[in-house]
């Protein structure tokens, strides 16, 4: 006998234009053919109904876990699970993405049929760490639905204080502003420590994003411990008809108003012959004039990625932004990618032995000092790292000749090649 | 058959090469440019000639088994196949072929999902769980969002905003929701109540001490049972006490609140990326709609569009206009918690004579 429940608050939810996340949840409490998911949706009707209500949520955490791992599950126990007991058990699957979040019909299928033998039925395409959502299951069921499509290629990410999901954008896979194999990046990278992902053992959470151009569209440098970022270091390209044909379409006062004047480096002039003139050294990259112009305008042949660590939001200090640890690394060799993991594993296990429980990089590195971190995981200091030099007296400098003959050196050796 | 459990296969982040159109495949580095047809279609060329169709749509993020499939029904009969979903949620179709495109938006139409969310729109809003799924939820993010697309769904579907706009909620002071142009948050305005019985029990009660932000927290002996007490002139109500301690309950039915922010980006375009900044709290939790919220984001939403200029963000046409005309404008009110005091907070104040009159 399918236990249904009144839900007048919910029901308000049902009416509009925007597609009901209600309405879904009810077609499957009223219309799914097994009386499980009947049970587990009206359940779960019932308890956001009561939610709603009182203003406060009844999910409590505790520990599920599928064997061999100690993470990835976000366990779920309904603390009015008398009243609603067909849902006391709600659990979420936590599951890793194929980099840029690509699908196919059948595999999308594939795995609706293996939730829908032992789940809610919902799934949520995708959390803000990046993962699928197969939310609401019982702890048995957690084991099983992992088994299953384990089997079929898919892995469980990250929870609690361990290496997370990671993200990547569309990318070089369909974006002309890409300068970087994003895919190749973000597998490479997380791939790599699963075991620090499947076991947490970390500080706190550790979050890798990739996005192939500065306009990040991942949100890494606001949101990932370790942010890379696609750039170029020669000039940009620039098609001299086509701007003209802009110019053209637009008129010479939106493309000063929208193109030459919101260069935040001054770095563009429109000659009196509709052509564009880039100052390349002045360039910084922001993408703003290869985003209104993009037939005309394109990044360089000399790709890479910038690195920046530390983004990470509110809790506890308050919310910080990723910054420059690499400003520039070529990605061409298997020696690059190499490299980038290396410097991935330096974070980490800096972070491991040197954060407090529950301090994000970001926060380590405010207590630490940039230059200690940067010591810990052997990065020479550089200038494309801050805004501004010190504006605080308050240092010792007594080794000031030794660092800056170190500096001294490192140029001359540039000089050298 | 053993009953040995069976290890897990680590397999990782899988190959996304797998499921991607092969248009894609085919031309992967090797784009040349995009146009926009139309709000919600995409279309981009390869430096080859090749191109390909993608239309954006919008769904409940949450989805069901029946909606999925049909999605994917959708997919095969009208597209190739092939999806992927933005950060936003919002599900894409790509095909080769431009002659499919308006039958997929007509079918996608149809079946109730809204097509858009490109170029200069308000594209959905990015999204926590709530009431629906969390374990410290001071509100309900899907029905706040649902609530608010039913209304900001005109401009989904057009291009007439000044850029594009990035709308995010968060259902507790954590902020899984992230940055936005515009983010709706939970803001506690009370101390957590302690149920001194469970303290004991429940609680780690040295790194219950160790999370709060401001040393709020110490133990204590409450009616001889070791416990908590929390030094109410200090506490900042962030809930941050809650997660680690459940019995330090934060969610309030009258005292959590909803607080406003904007002026958040992501992007390194024009600006560098810029965090959110407070602009209206106070605002009543009030499900099933949230109707003063949204009102407040419309308000916001119609200033921007009224004043700011093409390409600005919201961040850069607030850069340009300066905040008191922001309020000026919005009709908001200016407190004294609009005032930063948290660390490093008087580069938040104007150490000049650049005033706008």
């Amino acid at each position: 006998m399918v236990k249904k429940y009144e839900t007048p608050m919910l029901d308000q939810l049902e009416d509009g234009v925007w597609p009901s996340f209600i309405s879904g949840i009810r077609r499957l409490a009223n219309e799914h053919p097994e009386e499980r998911i009947q049970s587990m949706c009206h359940s779960l009707l019932g308890q956001l109904e009561h939610s709603y209500e009182t203003r406060k949520g009844y999910w409590k955490g505790g520990t599920v876990s599928v064997f061999g791992y100690g993470g990835g599950i976000i366990p779920r126990f309904s603390e009015v699970g008398d009243a609603f007991p067909a849902s006391r058990e709600f659990h979420t699957l936590r599951v890793q993405p194929p980099a840029g979040n690509y699908y196919t019909s059948d595999m999308l299928r594939q795995l609706a049929d293996s939730w829908e033998k032992y789940g809610s039925g919902l799934i949520t395409f995708h959390g803000q760490t990046g993962n699928i959502m197969f939310i609401g299951t019982t702890t048995e069921n957690v084991q099983h639905f992992f088994d299953e499509i384990n089997e079929y290629g898919w892995d469980l990410g990250g929870a609690g204080p361990c290496v997370r999901t990671a993200m990547s954008c569309v990318g070089a896979a369909r974006c002309e502003q890409s300068c970087a194999n994003e895919h190749k990046i973000h597998r490479l990278l997380v791939n790599n420590f699963m075991d620090d992902m499947h076991r947490p053992a970390l500080p706190y959470k550790f979050k890798f994003k990739v996005s192939g151009c500065p306009n990040d569209c991942q949100n890494a440098i606001e949101r990932a411990d370790f942010a890379v970022i696609g750039t170029w270091r020669d000039d940009m390209k620039v098609d001299q008809d086509e701007v003209k044909k802009y110019v053209e379409t637009k008129g010479r006062q939106y493309i000063i108003d929208n193109v030459i004047s919101r260069c935040p480096t001054n770095a563009l002039a429109l000659k009196d012959d509709d052509t564009l003139e880039v100052d390349n050294r002045n360039c910084v990259r922001c993408m703003h004039c290869l985003n209104v112009m993009c037939k005309a305008l394109s990044p360089g042949d000399d790709k890479g990625v910038t690195v920046l660590i530390g983004g990470k939001r509110t809790l506890k200090i308050g919310d910080l932004m990723g910054t420059v640890i690499v400003p520039f690394k070529k990605l061409e060799t298997d020696e690059d990618y190499e490299e980038l993991v290396e410097l991935a594993e330096e974070t980490i296990d800096f972070f491991a032995e040197n954060a407090l429980e529950h301090e994000r990089t970001g926060e380590m590195i405010e207590r630490i000092g940039l230059v200690n971190f940067l010591e810990g995981i052997g990065v020479e200091v550089d200038p494309h790292m801050i805004n501004n030099p010190r504006e605080c007296s308050y240092v010792r400098t007594d080794m000031w000749d030794e660092e800056a003959e170190k500096w001294n050196r490192r140029m001359a050796e540039k000089a050298a090649g | 058959m053993s009953d040995a459990p069976r290890p897990p296969i680590e397999s990782g982040c899988p190959d996304g090469f797998q499921y991607m159109h092969p248009v894609m495949i085919k031309n992967y580095g090797n784009w040349a440019y995009h146009e926009d047809p139309q709000p919600g279609v995409l279309l981009h060329v390869a430096k080859s000639g090749d191109k390909i169709w993608t239309v954006r749509v919008g769904t409940q993020r949450i989805l069901d088994l029946f909606t999925l499939r049909l999605l994917c029904d959708i997919a095969d009969e009208y597209a190739d196949g092939y999806v992927r979903f933005t950060i936003r949620s919002n599900i894409e179709y790509m095909v080769a072929d431009e002659a499919k495109v308006q039958p997929l938006i007509d079918k996608l139409r149809e079946e109730g999902f809204v097509v858009g969310g490109t170029r200069n729109s308000v594209t959905m809003i990015s999204h926590t769980q709530g009431w629906l799924h969390c374990d410290i939820p001071g509100t309900d993010a899907s029905g706040v969002v649902k609530s608010m697309m039913d209304e900001l769904h005109d401009e989904f579907v057009s291009w007439n905003m000044p850029n594009r706009v990035h709308i995010t909620t968060s259902c507790c002071q954590i902020n899984c929701g992230g940055q936005g142009d515009i983010a709706i948050n939970v803001q506690h305005t009370k101390p957590p109540r302690i149920n001194h019985d469970l303290v004991a029990n429940v609680c780690e009660r040295p790194s219950v001490v160790a999370r709060c932000p401001v040393a709020a927290i110490r133990p204590a002996l409450v009616d001889g049972k070791p416990s908590l007490e929390v030094d109410e002139k200090k506490c900042i109500c962030c809930g941050a006490c809650f997660p680690p301690c459940p019995p330090m309950q934060i969610n309030d039915a009258e005292h959590t609140k909803l607080a406003i922010w904007v002026g958040g980006n992501h992007s390194n375009a024009r600006s560098k990326p810029t965090f959110h900044k407070l602009v209206a709290a106070g605002i009543p939790n009030n499900p099933p709609r949230w109707p003063e919220a949204t009102a407040i984001v419309k308000k916001i939403l119609k200033t921007y569009k009224e004043d700011a200029k093409d390409w600005e963000r919201i961040n850069d046409w607030i850069e340009r206009i300066g905040w008191p005309r922001f309020f000026e404008l919005t009709g908001l009110p200016f407190t004294k918690f609009h005032i930063d005091n948290w660390r490093g907070s008087r580069k938040n104040l104007n150490a000049s004579t650049h005033i706008r009159f």
